[in-house]
């Protein structure tokens, strides 16, 4: 069992032949993943992949024709918002964005449209998710994590797959893992993660990472408090940045105060959440 | 990417909010000609991107010509928080009655823009938020909807502005919405607007702030970035795009991710030292990349040590090890380098390092205590030979 992305899972690419979007769909078909479809709007009719992926014109056209129902977008970021807006229109269910850099002003108006259509995102500016044993949708690597009972929800990329990696080597392993991204309004949120986790019978415990910026950290933190039984381990980068600076992701600044990682770190304390003081503590604390 | 006074003001006056007569002058005898065009009283005003320009002195009223040349002479000689003065803003001066304060920023736990507005303006909104929080008015702004007229006039009705100005306060706000979308700003602010004795509604200040992200869209907006603000090594990097900040400490740092560079700068600093930079390669690592980011951390002259942190997860780890190898032969010096890796054929990864006799460790914390006991042991500043 897992969240979000399982067996089930029929994905479409957005964006399947550039560099990115061709290069991770190969490392998806090769852990397993069910990937139907992929979009190139004027390369409909294409085949990628020796043949195996068809290529449409649009996303509405490529459900029709497969049936996919999960999709993940590789779309440069000047592409991205209208990407997102496509794939809602197109009556997918959830929506994976790994494109870095998209203007914050259209994930508003991405958000804003989303929520009232009722459509699930995950990122931009994500790794997307791995439920390790059957399918991962995004860029994490495939070899780095095993099944088992943790689940993983982090703001970050590399640093995700450092505690991913660190598991592994201790055999321990990961019902599903979920990078929601780092940038400063994004789909999919800490809260909704623990609350599928909460509900997951195949979750027994949580690592959250969390960074600087934002407060959805001390948000989590009420939650936690308030709703969750299963235990919850955290780890949040960013203890020596500087205010003002937008530390590599957009959203991983300290403004006017707020987004402090002590803050953070107090708030998750407060709530019970056992906090490392580096990641390679957080195996320790799960066991 | 922040904005000049004088810059966000040009633009808000383009979506018709009203400000001061004014130009710009790099000189004081510029000053004292504007001076006498606007007819004597004017505010000189220094042009640096840091807050706090009045306490400092960056901020001054003049009664004729004469002593704005003298003001401006002074203020253009400052420096303010380490910001040289190459600008003022000659301003014609205002008769104020009252000032109000007026923004629209992003709220990210709501996901949507919102308006805020203050009868307490003058000061910076942080602090209205802390002694009067109560005098703040926000209101969110639907981003497919935009600013409603209703929600303008609440607005004015919220600061107790005096009816008589809602009608020009319903201008301003939506001119001011407009410059947030158009600039793609996560910051639009005038503070103060004020109320003039003769009852008009003028914005005396203008602050905005662009995102980086959409500054592709506005190649004339990204022109106006002043460099003065930005440390040269910041902006060498911005050229190999490569995220980095320069810090104060010895350990220069080069990790792959900013989650994994910020978590790197973190342990350094649990183990007793004090990271040189946060530097982000992004993902792989890729040997000209490792070059120019080896070249940036090594141009500081408190750099001691260099600790590398890479997980091979797609970009295997003896691919990395080789791009380093390669990246070090160009950069020769003798600064220490730490470097770890980690993840996919990082075990092959270390052994290329290690038969090159390079310094490798297998964890973080091994990596950050050998990193700092490197910098400690290195007593004079490490060169490029």
């Amino acid at each position: 069992m897992s969240i979000l992305v399982d067996k089930n899972t029929r994905l479409l690419v957005q964006g399947i032949t550039g560099n990115e979007g061709l290069f991770h769909t190969q490392q998806m078909v090769e852990f397993g993943t069910n990937v139907v479809a992929g979009t190139r709007p004027g390369k409909g009719g294409e085949w990628v992949l020796d043949g195996k992926i068809p290529v449409f014109d649009s996303v509405k056209i490529a459900v029709e024709a497969t049936g996919a129902n999960t999709s993940v977008i590789f779309v440069p970021a000047r592409g991205a918002a209208d990407a997102m807006f496509e794939a809602t229109d197109a009556g997918l269910s959830l929506v994976v964005c790994i494109t870095e850099g998209v203007p914050v002003q259209d994930m508003m108006r991405v958000r804003s449209y989303m929520d009232q259509k009722g459509v699930r995102l995950v990122g931009p500016n994500c790794p997307g998710l791995l439920t390790p044993g059957a399918t991962k949708v995004g860029i994490i690597p495939g070899d780095i994590s095993i099944p088992g009972n943790i689940g993983v929800v982090s703001r970050s990329g590399t640093l995700t797959y450092e505690v991913l990696f660190a598991l592994k080597q201790l055999n321990m392993g990961v019902s599903t893992c979920v990078g929601i991204g780092g940038d400063p309004i994004n789909g999919t949120s800490f809260i909704d993660c623990l609350d599928l986790f909460e509900e997951d019978p195949n979750t027994d415990k949580i690592v959250l990472i969390g960074e600087i910026g934002g407060s959805d950290e001390e948000r989590a933190a009420e939650y936690i408090a308030s709703r969750m039984t299963k235990p919850v381990v955290s780890f949040i980068a960013g203890q020596t940045a500087p205010p003002g600076k937008r530390m590599g992701h957009a959203g991983a600044i300290v403004e006017g105060g707020s987004g402090l990682a002590s803050d953070k770190i107090r708030a998750l304390q407060a709530a019970g959440v056992s906090v490392a003081r580096h990641p390679e503590e957080i195996p320790d604390l799960l066991q | 990417m922040k904005l000049h006074e004088y810059q966000s003001k040009q633009i808000f006056s383009r979506y018709g909010i009203p400000i001061p007569k004014g130009r710009i002058a790099v000189t004081a005898q510029e000053a004292e000609h504007i001076a006498e065009e606007l007819g004597g009283r004017v505010v000189i005003k220094s042009q640096v991107l840091v807050g706090g320009r009045g306490k400092a002195g960056g901020i001054r009223l003049a009664k004729n010509p004469d002593e704005a040349e003298e003001l401006a002479a002074q203020i253009l000689a400052m420096e303010i928080k380490g910001l040289p003065v190459r600008k003022v803003l000659v301003d014609e001066a205002a008769q104020i009655e009252k000032e109000i304060y007026l923004g629209i920023t992003n709220d990210r736990t709501a996901r949507k823009p919102v308006m805020m507005s203050s009868s307490a303006g003058g000061v910076e909104i942080e602090e209205i938020a802390r002694k009067e929080p109560q005098k703040i008015i926000k209101t969110h702004i639907d981003p497919l909807l935009g600013l409603g007229d209703y929600q303008a006039r609440d607005i004015a009705a919220g600061i107790d502005l005096p009816r008589e100005h809602w009608k020009s306060f319903g201008m301003i706000a939506h001119g001011l919405w407009k410059a947030y979308l158009d600039c793609d700003a996560t910051l639009a602010e005038i503070n103060p607007l004020v109320i003039t004795s003769d009852n008009r509604l003028l914005a005396l200040d203008g602050k905005m702030v662009l995102d980086d992200n959409a500054l592709f869209r506005h190649p004339d907006l990204a022109e106006m970035r002043d460099l003065d603000a930005e440390a040269p090594s910041e902006i060498e990097a911005r050229k190999y795009g490569l995220s980095f900040i320069k810090l104060d400490g010895n350990i220069g740092c080069m990790v792959n991710g900013a989650g994994l560079a910020m978590t790197s700068m973190d342990i350094i600093k649990l183990f007793g030292g004090e990271p040189a930079n946060f530097l982000d390669i992004g993902g792989g690592a890729s040997a000209d990349k490792v070059t120019a980011a080896l070249r940036i951390i090594l141009a500081d002259p408190n750099v001691r040590a260099v600790l590398f942190n890479v997980f091979g997860g797609i970009t295997r780890g003896d691919e990395v090890a080789r791009g380093i190898l390669v990246a070090l032969d160009e950069v020769k010096t003798k600064v220490p380098m730490v470097i770890r890796l980690v993840g996919t054929n990082a075990e092959e990864g270390r052994q290329i390092l290690a038969d090159a006799n390079m310094i490798t460790a297998e964890t973080l914390a091994d990596a950050a205590r050998k990193a700092v006991a490197a910098a400690q042991a290195q007593p004079t500043k490490g060169a490029v030979s």
